[in-house]
C-alpha cells in the first residue's frame, strides 16, 4: 500500500506545482497590467492628446511621440507587409516544393527571433551611415525589416490553410496561376492574412531598440521624413529613467497607450482567427 | 446564305486573335507575379545576408583594433578607447541562465495544466492570457521593472536572500553586497517573465502532438497523471521541448529594453548577482548614440555582432529541432 502512497503524493505535488505556475504566469500578467492601468490612468488627459513633450520639469503631452509612432508604424507596415507576403505567396504557391522555400523557411524563422537591436545597427549602417543622419525614414525601415518575417510566416500557413481543390477547380476553368492566387486564394485566406498584417503591427507598435539609433528621438513635433522623429516607444525610454516626475508620469501614460494598441490589435486579431476552422 | 458565310469566316477571326492575346497577357501577367513573389523570397535571404554583412562591415575597424582580445578583455573604458567583451558576454549569459532556471520549470508546468489538467472551456482562455504575456512590448516590461519589481525586490526580497544563505559557502558569494534593486539578478527575473510564454506555448503545441493512444494506454495501466506526463508526454516530445526551450533563449539573450531599465550597466564582472552588471545588448541600448569615435561605434557594433552569431547559433539549432518533430509527425 505505501508505493501507491507514494505515487499519489508524488502526483499531488507535482500537479500542484502545474497549478502553481499557471498561478504565477497569471499573476504577472495581471500585476503588470493593473499597475499599468493604475499608474497610466492618472496621466491621461486632453492634455496628453494636443501638447508635445514638454522640457524637464513642466507639464506637457505626448503629441508629438503620438503622431511620429503613427507615421514610422504606418510606413513600416506599408514597405514591409507587401515584401512578406509576395514572399509567403512564392513559399506556398509557386514553389511550394522548391528547395528555395524550405531555406527561406528558416532564414525566416530566424529573422522572426532575431534580436530587434541588431535589425536597428543593421539599418543604421546601411542607412544612417550612407545618408549622415538619423532620419524617420530610417526608422519606419528597421520597422519594415521586423514586419517582413511575421507576414512572411503567417501568408504562407495561412495560404497553405486553403484547400487545393479550389484552386484546382479554378484551375480546370482555365484561369492562369496569378489570376487563381489573386482572387482564390488570397480571398479564402483574407481573414488569415489580415490577422497577419495585425500581428505585426502589434509587434513594432512597441519596438524601442530598434528606432533608437535610426529614428533617434525628436523633441519636437515634425512630420519630416528626412529628419529624426519622436516615437511612443524611445519617449518612454528617455523620461522613465529620468529623474522628474512629469517625465515619469508621461513615461506611464505612454506606456499605457502603446500598451492598449498592442492589445487590441492582438485581441483583434485572435477573434478573426476564431471565425476559421483551427489546423 | 452568302452573307451567312462571309460573317461566320470573317467573325471567328478577331475572336481568336482576341483570345490569343488575352492568353498572351495571362501568360504575361502570370510570369510577372511569379517573378515578383520569387524575388520577394530572395530579398528575405538577402535581408538576413544584408544584416551579417552590415554589421561584419561595422565591426572591421574594432576587429583590426583589438583582434580575439576583444572577446577576453573585461574593461571598457571609452576615454582610453580600450574595449572589450566579456562583462557584457557574462552579463548575456548569466541574466539568460537565471531567467530559464526560473521560466522552464513554470513554462513546462502551464503546458501539462494546458494539455493535460485544464477543462476544455479554460484551455482557450488561460492560453490567450499567457500569450497576451508575450505579446507585451518590452518596453514595458522594463517601466515596470524599474517601479515596481526592482523596489520590490530591493526591500523584500533582496535581504531575504543576503542574509538566509549568509552562511552558506558558495551561496553567501551569489547574494552578497547591498541589495541594490537594480542589478543581474532584477533582469533575469524580468527576461523570465518575458521567456515564459514563449516556453510554455511552443511546449504546449508540442504535447499536442503526442498521440492520445498513447497517454490513454498509459492511464490504462493505471499511471497517475504525473506519470503519464513523465513517462509518455515528456520522453515523447523530448526534442520539440528542447526546440521551445532553445527558442526562449534566444529571446532571452537578445532581450534589449526590459534588461536595460534595470541591469544598471556596470561594465565589470561582479560575483554577486544583487550587483548591478550589463549586457550585450543593454549596452548598445545605452552607449550607442553617444558613441563618440569611430573605434567605440565599431566597437559597439562588434558587440552585436557577437550577439546576433550567439543567438543565430541557438535559433537555428532549436528551428532545426522543431523541423525533425514536425517531419516525424508527419510521417
Amino acid at each position: 500500500m505505501a508505493i501507491y502512497d507514494t505515487r499519489r503524493r508524488h502526483d499531488k505535488f507535482y500537479i500542484g506545482l502545474c497549478y502553481a505556475s499557471v498561478a504565477f504566469g497569471l499573476g504577472w500578467l495581471t500585476i503588470i497590467l493593473a499597475t499599468l492601468l493604475f499608474e497610466g490612468f492618472r496621466g491621461i488627459s486632453p492634455a496628453v492628446f494636443m501638447q508635445m513633450t514638454p522640457p524637464p520639469g513642466s507639464e506637457g503631452g505626448l503629441l508629438n511621440a503620438i503622431t511620429g509612432s503613427l507615421i514610422m508604424t504606418v510606413l513600416g507596415v506599408a514597405l514591409g507587409a507587401p515584401l512578406g507576403m509576395l514572399a509567403g505567396t512564392y513559399m506556398a504557391e509557386y514553389g511550394r516544393h522548391s528547395k528555395l522555400t524550405i531555406v527561406v523557411r528558416f532564414i525566416n524563422d530566424i529573422l522572426l527571433s532575431a534580436p530587434s537591436i541588431v535589425i536597428g545597427l543593421f539599418v543604421y549602417e546601411v542607412m544612417v551611415v550612407k545618408m549622415g543622419h538619423f532620419s524617420a525614414l530610417a526608422g519606419a525601415v528597421s520597422l519594415a525589416v521586423i514586419v517582413v518575417p511575421v507576414v512572411v510566416r503567417t501568408t504562407e500557413d495561412m495560404l497553405l490553410l486553403v484547400p487545393d481543390t479550389l484552386r484546382e477547380a479554378a484551375s480546370a476553368l482555365g484561369l492562369p496561376r496569378a489570376i487563381v492566387i489573386g482572387k482564390v486564394a488570397y480571398r479564402a485566406a483574407r481573414a488569415g492574412l489580415i490577422t497577419g498584417v495585425l500581428l505585426a503591427i502589434a509587434r513594432i507598435s512597441g519596438e524601442t531598440a530598434p528606432l533608437l539609433f535610426t529614428a533617434l528621438n525628436n523633441q519636437f513635433f515634425s512630420t519630416n521624413l528626412n529628419a529624426p522623429m519622436a516615437s511612443l516607444p524611445a519617449v518612454i525610454f528617455q523620461f522613465a529613467l529620468s529623474p522628474y516626475k512629469e517625465w515619469q508620469q508621461l513615461a506611464w501614460t505612454g506606456a499605457l497607450l502603446v500598451t492598449l494598441a498592442v492589445l487590441v490589435l492582438s485581441i483583434t486579431a485572435r477573434v478573426l482567427q476564431m471565425g476559421r476552422p483551427a489546423k | 446564305m452568302a452573307n451567312h458565310l462571309a460573317i461566320d469566316n470573317a467573325g471567328p477571326e478577331p475572336a481568336e486573335a482576341l483570345l490569343a492575346k488575352a492568353l498572351v497577357g495571362f501568360k504575361l501577367r502570370d510570369n510577372a507575379f511569379h517573378l515578383l513573389t520569387l524575388a520577394a523570397a530572395w530579398t528575405v535571404l538577402i535581408l538576413l545576408g544584408g544584416v551579417i554583412a552590415a554589421l561584419i562591415e561595422g565591426s572591421v575597424p574594432a576587429i583590426r583594433a583589438f583582434g580575439f582580445n576583444f572577446l577576453w578583455t573585461e574593461g571598457w573604458n571609452p576615454v582610453t578607447e580600450k574595449f572589450g567583451a566579456m562583462a557584457a558576454v557574462y552579463g548575456t549569459i548569466v541574466t539568460s541562465i537565471i531567467a530559464m532556471t526560473i521560466a522552464v520549470p513554470a513554462g513546462l508546468g502551464i503546458a501539462i495544466f494546458l494539455t493535460e489538467l485544464c477543462p476544455y472551456a479554460l484551455r482557450r482562455p488561460v492560453g490567450i492570457a499567457i500569450e497576451l504575456l508575450a505579446g507585451i512590448p518590452s518596453i514595458i516590461y522594463g517601466i515596470w521593472g524599474l517601479f515596481v519589481l526592482a523596489p520590490f525586490l530591493q526591500e523584500h526580497v533582496q535581504p531575504g536572500l543576503i542574509s538566509a544563505f549568509a552562511n552558506v559557502p558558495v551561496l553567501s558569494g551569489l547574494f552578497a553586497g547591498p541589495p541594490y534593486g537594480i542589478g543581474v539578478l532584477t533582469a533575469g527575473v524580468i527576461l523570465a517573465i518575458m521567456v515564459l510564454p514563449i516556453v510554455s506555448s511552443i511546449t504546449r503545441d508540442v504535447f499536442e502532438t503526442v498521440p492520445a493512444v498513447l497517454k490513454e494506454s498509459a492511464y490504462a495501466v493505471g499511471c497517475t497523471t504525473w506519470e503519464v506526463v513523465r513517462s509518455v508526454v515528456i520522453p515523447y516530445t523530448r526534442v520539440g521541448i528542447i526546440g521551445g526551450v532553445m527558442l526562449g533563449l534566444g529571446r532571452a539573450l537578445g532581450e534589449t529594453m526590459a534588461v536595460t531599465f534595470v541591469i544598471g550597466n556596470a561594465h565589470r564582472i561582479a560575483p554577486s548577482l544583487l550587483a548591478p552588471g550589463t549586457t550585450i545588448s543593454a549596452t548598445i541600448a545605452n552607449e550607442f548614440t553617444e558613441a563618440v569615435g569611430d573605434l567605440y561605434t565599431s566597437a559597439l557594433i562588434e558587440l552585436g555582432l557577437i550577439l546576433f552569431l550567439i543567438t543565430f547559433t541557438i535559433i537555428a539549432m532549436a528551428q532545426y529541432m522543431l523541423l525533425r518533430l514536425r517531419r516525424r509527425e508527419g510521417q
